[in-house]
């Protein structure tokens, strides 16, 4: 893990890391569920990031000033406690705020609690680090979450229905079977081989490591 | 007790709403178990049971406590807590009482607690105004769709070893490529039963 120095890690290595070396997506294939299931268009996945992003920073921020007050034995049913409170809120905000997304996302926003990415970098980062460092760990995280699905959503949409957040751009009939649940799978299986073809050509060079 | 009904919601929880082909849930753990079909069954039997039980816990702590004390907003924190709480309990029970079942499926418990699909069958059925035996109901059939994925997943990925895959696609992406095959198949049961 990148905790060691804390000093010598500048903070945009913190955010790079989350956006490429471990993105939650692509890379960990961690939080896959609502990867899927939110980005038949641009704006649920839009959504859907934005909501992650604020849970992923909060969190860490709560965390890592808390992290000398809590009891190691007891540290996961804490976290928990804090995420789920956290879920809640933007739960509740987004219901308030755009009630028409909502209706279609609002199941995978309460199952924010479960994504195993979240409570994973509050324990391997959050509860040793400071405040500043967390929380730009959490904005990186959180931003390669976001960008994995906004990605997704926008391939989707785009040859799935040949619009981009519901603005009509291609004239010619659509692959509907890219907006459908299967297609889902195909577009994240696709784009997942092709972010590891091109992590595997530009950013590294050894093999693949899974 | 409406038999039919309790039939339709099994059903359709199983394979027309099968939670992993169309809701896309539990996806960490379905891609996880599946490379092998012992893991996959052995997940199966204790995913089913976890999943009752903690539906029917969730369902009475949601309508006798949380109804009465107005506090429907604290859902999600009050039920990640039973599910946690009802995994760690059965994990510490069954290592005292049943020492030969907790050594085979001991380790699928612990990772049950970090699938979004039991927690969102308490809150599908607190949403649906679900009466107690049809949370029961919503839960099994839940549970045997998701037994079905695995069952069916770990079939074909044990051929899969064998097959010749481009490069990029090893491993996962060519896992979600099939899980697209399998799902665009269950899209044919999407007519079977309107609830």
């Amino acid at each position: 893990m990148s905790a060691a120095t804390e000093e010598q890690v500048s903070y945009w290595e913190l955010i790079r890391n989350g956006i490429l070396k471990e993105n939650t997506i692509f890379r960990l294939a961690l939080s896959l569920c609502p990867a899927i299931a939110v980005t038949n268009n641009l704006k649920n996945g839009f959504f859907m990031g934005v909501a992650v992003v604020v849970v992923q920073v909060m969190v860490n921020l709560t965390i890592s000033a808390m992290r000398n007050f809590i009891h190691p034995r007891i540290r996961l049913p804490i976290f928990m406690l804090v995420i789920s409170g956290w879920v809640t809120i933007v739960n509740l905000v987004m219901d308030a705020a755009v009630p028409d997304v909502y209706k279609d996302v609002g199941l995978y926003i309460q199952l924010i609690v479960a994504f195993a990415s979240i409570l994973a970098r509050a324990e391997m980062f959050a509860s040793k680090n400071t405040v500043v460092p967390s929380v730009f760990d959490g904005i990186g995280m959180g931003t390669g979450f976001f960008i994995a699905l906004m990605i997704i959503s926008f391939f989707r949409e785009v040859v799935g229905k040949g619009q981009v957040w519901g603005i009509p751009i291609i004239d010619a009939k659509p692959l509907l079977i890219l907006i459908l649940p299967a297609g889902g799978f195909f577009a994240v299986g696709i784009l997942m081989a092709a972010f590891n073809w091109m992590y595997a050509k530009y950013f590294s060079s050894g093999g693949q490591s899974h | 007790m409406d038999f039919g009904k309790l039939f339709e919601l099994v059903v359709s929880s199983s394979l027309v709403n099968n939670y992993v082909f169309t809701m896309f849930l539990g996806l960490c753990i379905f891609f996880g178990v599946t490379k092998k079909m012992e893991t996959a069954i052995g997940m199966s039997i204790t995913f089913t049971t976890v999943m009752m039980i903690s539906a029917a816990l969730s369902w009475i702590v949601y309508k006798f406590i949380m109804v009465p004390l107005n506090i429907e907003f604290l859902l999600i924190i009050v039920f990640i807590g039973i599910v946690a709480g009802l995994v760690q309990g059965s994990d510490t029970v069954m290592r005292k009482v049943t020492p030969d079942l907790y050594n085979k499926l001991g380790i699928y418990l612990a990772l049950i607690s970090t699938n979004c699909i039991i927690l969102a069958v308490p809150l599908q059925s607190v949403g649906n105004k679900y009466n107690f035996i049809e949370t029961i109901a919503f839960a099994f059939g839940s549970g045997l769709g998701f037994s079905l994925a695995m069952i069916i997943m770990a079939s074909i990925r044990e051929k899969l070893e064998l097959a010749d895959v481009p490069v990029p696609f090893r491993g996962l992406p060519m896992a979600f490529v099939i899980t697209g095959l399998i799902a665009l198949a269950f899209t044919g049961f999407s007519g079977l039963i309107t609830l």
